[in-house]
């Protein structure tokens, strides 16, 4: 795999990828597309089983809504339990055009704000149906309870995240994907109640079992006692989050992972624009080696709060006592129209040029001010402590420092992966039978997501989009019978157990943690919020010698019979390990700058991404071709009949 | 080594498995800075025990943000250690002294089995809230979001007892082993709105029999389940509870 430079040959915009968007008015697609579809009778439902991997705001929506329609559903989390996915950490909100506001917004207008906050990389038809569903998911949430904010006269609240002019996040204080999460957890558990989802909690899907082409099934560990099974179904719908956790640091929950996702893709589900990773903006600033994970202080925060650097780089006053001349307020100068509330991206990579040119803060350097001086003179401290307060409460956990009185110090950490496996209109993968929602796929976000968007699509896509082209693809296929005594499912779970014992066989020097750490650092550096050639190609090169290091002298301590928290983090590093490479490929692959993908090669005079359209306008999707090839990229070609794509100005 | 590192003495709960018998382990560990985190100051711990060729302590986690629920660790005696509104994840290292020893086991209660040294079983939870913590509303049959007004008060009140984690801190702090705080949390977020009141009297009654056949004890009042949750949920909840409860079954 050290032919880094030849992969533009092997791309193909392939027929193998075909986003089988149907044909009409953007308006009326799903709508055309649903009347289209075929059925399976309430009374034949209970006779097919859909494996659902992961109870996030995805996979719980998704296996709650086909259990009620009658489906036998199988549903597996690494958690204890299904309600601590990760989406439970969301925090701002989540965005809908129901225009309650009456400040202009419409379907057209969110679909339209998405498809160029996704700096034009999203495919427009199913930007168009997450734009029509976002109003359905709120009036579900509602009516299951979820306490979201309210008006005095008892109406729902709104308020305003980066990249759009209008105010449609609804929010549950600073809980909102808390919040939506036990509301599809609520909805979940009452079907395992009435005994159409059987929940295997504490299991980590470690393989998937095509029989004839077709995903049949699953392997997964009972991560309590390392017991390796197989389950069978008609179809599996894949819903385990984004793998931020490459770069070992990072907003993420120390289990998030990319294993489920990348065994998929090793049999055969293409892995698409792995290079678009979203580095938030607003984070705690990293402080040492010993650090675990980085901590989000929500986006939501910059509706009031003021970013800011001293001017001077060899200011050394306490922020208190910077008269204002002496203050670069560097959003509100360079973006007037949209100010501190830019989108991401650009939020971020505004952090890393003023810290770049020495102007940082903090011990550090690498941290600006995030500062409601302002905010409390204008709103009064009872305001912000209400909109915010158990943010500012968790930067004092953190920190000891208390931001009503001095700013807070914040600088960007990964946090959302937009790339994804790669699937069509239908949230299927190349694998037919595999369906892919949530963060786990590549379709909505293009190349930067916005704010308050992923719960937005995670619901969309398991509430709505996934129950209903399961059904139509159960119709269509009519799957014979398999059981998991077909001879694949004993493959599968022979090579899983080879696997374990391999990796506690090593008995190596290096823990599992010192090696994943060095991956992140690799990866931040070269992989992280400003790319070029030589660094990606350093990254590969420097990736895979890791590698090697890894599966020589790699230390997992403990039995696979047993509660193992080493073996499960160890295979997930593994997967890291071959994730990292693709996504530096990718990356140097892309020669352009668009949403989170900068590269140095590619920017204008004033420092701003620089798109080219003509040559990468295009998803990149990869083919996995065996351990010791390397990937083939193929090529999906994105087409804008709606939003004319354009530079994207926020000024 | 930094300056300001300390040097703790651990006595950490160990135990094989669910029928194994447990006992209290004496460690020492350097080093420990007063801004890391106690989960990271336990990684620091594993870490050094595996390149010891020692099986590190099983402990469980994820979110390290407070928000998820997974983590739980009685420290010196107290669920989720000495900061009040805090889970585990969120307690940092400044809050304990040079040499001071620390006693870490973990939420103890007849019906959350261990499952190794500090992880136990809370699938109990679970089982209460699918014996009635919904709504029963099916995908696609909601009507406008705004069709129902609710007032401000009862969506705040409403959204501080849905703050739960369900991380089973007031069941460790209680004397009784009572689930009351928890389960009270979740009727009382559906009491209060409109959306919930269908179903209240049936979901109370089905989610208070689920909560006492999974072995929990009663609710006597001693109020430790408020001073130890990390939400700060408000033993209001156990009272509204109750109420529930008789209005449904008189």
């Amino acid at each position: 795999m050290n032919d880094v430079t030849s992969q533009a040959a092997d791309a193909t915009a392939s027929s193998v990828l075909n986003s089988r968007v149907p044909e009409g008015p953007i308006e009326d697609l799903w709508d055309n597309y649903q009347a289209s579809m075929k059925l399976v009778a309430p009374a034949n439902r209970r006779k097919h089983t859909v494996i659902v991997v992961g109870t996030g705001l995805a996979g719980g929506s998704a296996a709650a809504t086909l259990g009620e329609m009658g489906y036998n559903v199988l549903n597996f989390c690494i958690s204890d339990s299904p309600r601590r996915a990760h989406s439970i950490a969301a925090q701002g909100g989540i965005n809908a055009a129901k225009n309650y506001r009456n400040d202009g917004d419409s379907i057209y207008r969110l679909f339209y704000d998405t498809v160029k906050g996704g700096d034009f990389r999203s495919r427009e038809a199913n930007v168009y149906r997450l734009a029509q569903l976002s109003n359905n998911i709120i009036d579900q949430c509602v009516s299951q309870g979820v306490p979201f904010a309210r008006e005095y006269g008892g109406t729902l609240a709104n308020r305003s995240f980066g990249g759009v002019q209008v105010e449609r996040t609804f929010y549950a204080r600073g809980q909102t994907g808390q919040q939506l999460l036990l509301g599809a957890y609520s909805a979940l558990m009452r079907q395992v109640d009435a005994g159409t989802v059987t929940m295997h909690a504490h299991h980590e899907m470690l393989d998937l079992v095509v029989v004839d082409g077709q995903a049949r099934g699953i392997v997964a560990r009972d991560l309590n006692t390392g017991e390796i099974r197989t389950f069978a179904a008609d179809a599996v719908v894949l819903c385990t989050g984004g793998y931020s956790p490459v770069f070992f640091l990072s907003t993420n929950a120390v289990n998030c992972n990319a294993t489920a996702s990348w065994r998929c893709y090793k049999r055969g589900a293409h892995f698409a624009n792995p290079c678009y990773t979203q580095i938030h903006p607003t984070c705690i600033p990293q402080a040492g080696d010993y650090q675990s994970k980085l901590t989000l202080m929500s986006e939501s925060l910059r509706n009031d709060g003021r970013v800011w650097v001293p001017r001077n780089a060899d200011e050394t006053r306490p922020p208190a006592q910077i008269p204002e001349e002496d203050r670069l307020y560097y959003l509100e100068e360079t973006y007037p129209g949209f100010g501190n509330l830019v989108p991401r991206d650009i939020a971020s990579r505004a952090a890393k040029q003023v810290c770049d040119r020495g102007l940082g803060v903090g011990t550090s350097g690498f941290a600006v001010y995030l500062d409601f001086e302002e905010a409390i003179q204008r709103l009064g401290r009872d305001t912000v402590a209400g909109r915010y307060g158990n943010l500012f409460d968790m930067y004092h956990e953190i920190t000891a420092e208390d931001p009503y009185s001095s700013p807070m110090r914040i600088y960007p950490a990964p946090h959302y992966t937009m790339g994804g496996l790669w699937v069509d209109y239908d949230l299927m993968s190349t694998v037919p039978g595999l369906f892919v929602a949530g963060e786990a796929n590549f379709s909505d976000h293009g190349a930067n997501r916005l704010g308050a968007s992923a719960l937005m699509q995670g619901l969309a896509d398991g509430y709505f989009v996934v129950p209903a082209t399961v059904s139509n693809y159960i119709a269509d296929t009519k799957p014979a019978a398999v059981t998991t005594a077909a001879p694949e499912f004993a493959a599968a779970e022979s090579g899983i157990r080879d696997d374990v014992k391999k990796l506690l066989s090593i008995k190596g020097k290096r823990t599992v943690r010192e090696l994943w750490w060095e991956l992140g650092r690799i990866m931040w550096d070269n992989v992280g919020m400003a790319r070029n050639a030589s660094g990606l190609e350093a990254a590969i090169s420097e990736i895979q010698g890791l590698r090697e290091e890894f599966w020589k002298d790699v230390n997992v301590p403990g039995t696979p019979d047993e509660w193992n928290k080493m073996l499960e983090t160890a295979a997930r590093v593994a997967d890291f390990m071959e994730l990292g490479e693709v996504m530096a490929r990718d990356a140097l692959e892309r020669r352009e700058s668009c949403g989170g993908h900068f590269r140095d090669e590619s920017q204008s005079a004033e420092g701003e991404a620089q798109r080219n359209d003509a040559d990468f306008q295009h998803v990149s999707a990869w083919e996995y071709k065996g351990p010791d090839s390397a990937p083939t990229m193929h090529k999906e070609p994105l087409h804008f009949d709606h939003v004319k794509p354009g530079t994207r100005s926020y000024k | 080594m930094a300056s300001n590192a300390i040097t703790v003495k651990l006595l950490i709960w160990r135990q094989s498995g669910p029928t194994a018998a447990g006992q209290l382990v004496p460690f020492t560990l350097e080093n420990v800075l007063p801004e890391m985190s106690f989960l990271e100051m336990l990684d620091l711990l594993n870490e050094k025990l595996v390149r010891e060729g020692t099986d590190p302590v099983a402990i469980d986690s994820d979110c390290r943000e407070g928000i998820c629920g997974t983590c739980g660790l009685v420290i010196n005696g107290i669920a989720h250690g000495p900061n009040s509104g805090a889970a585990t994840c969120e307690v940092r290292m400044r809050s304990f002294r040079d040499g001071e020893t620390i006693v870490i086991e973990p939420f103890r209660a007849a019906s959350f089995p261990v499952i190794k040294d500090l992880v136990v079983d809370r699938a109990a939870f679970d089982r209460i809230m699918a014996a009635g913590g919904y709504v029963s509303i099916n995908t696609g049959s909601a009507p406008e979001a705004n069709a129902i007004p609710v007032q401000r008060a009862s969506a705040e009140t409403a959204m501080d007892a849905a703050s739960c984690i369900g991380c089973a801190a007031c069941v460790a702090a209680c004397p009784n082993a009572s689930a009351s705080l928890f389960t009270s949390a979740k009727i009382s977020q559906y009491a209060l709105l409109p959306q919930g009141r269908t179903e209240a009297g049936r979901r109370v009654v089905r989610m208070v029999e689920a909560m006492d056949a999974e072995g929990f004890g009663n609710c006597s009042n001693h109020g430790e389940c408020e001073a130890v949750c990390p939400k700060e949920i408000s033993i209001f909840n156990i009272g509204r509870m109750r109420r529930e409860y008789l209005k449904a079954v008189l």
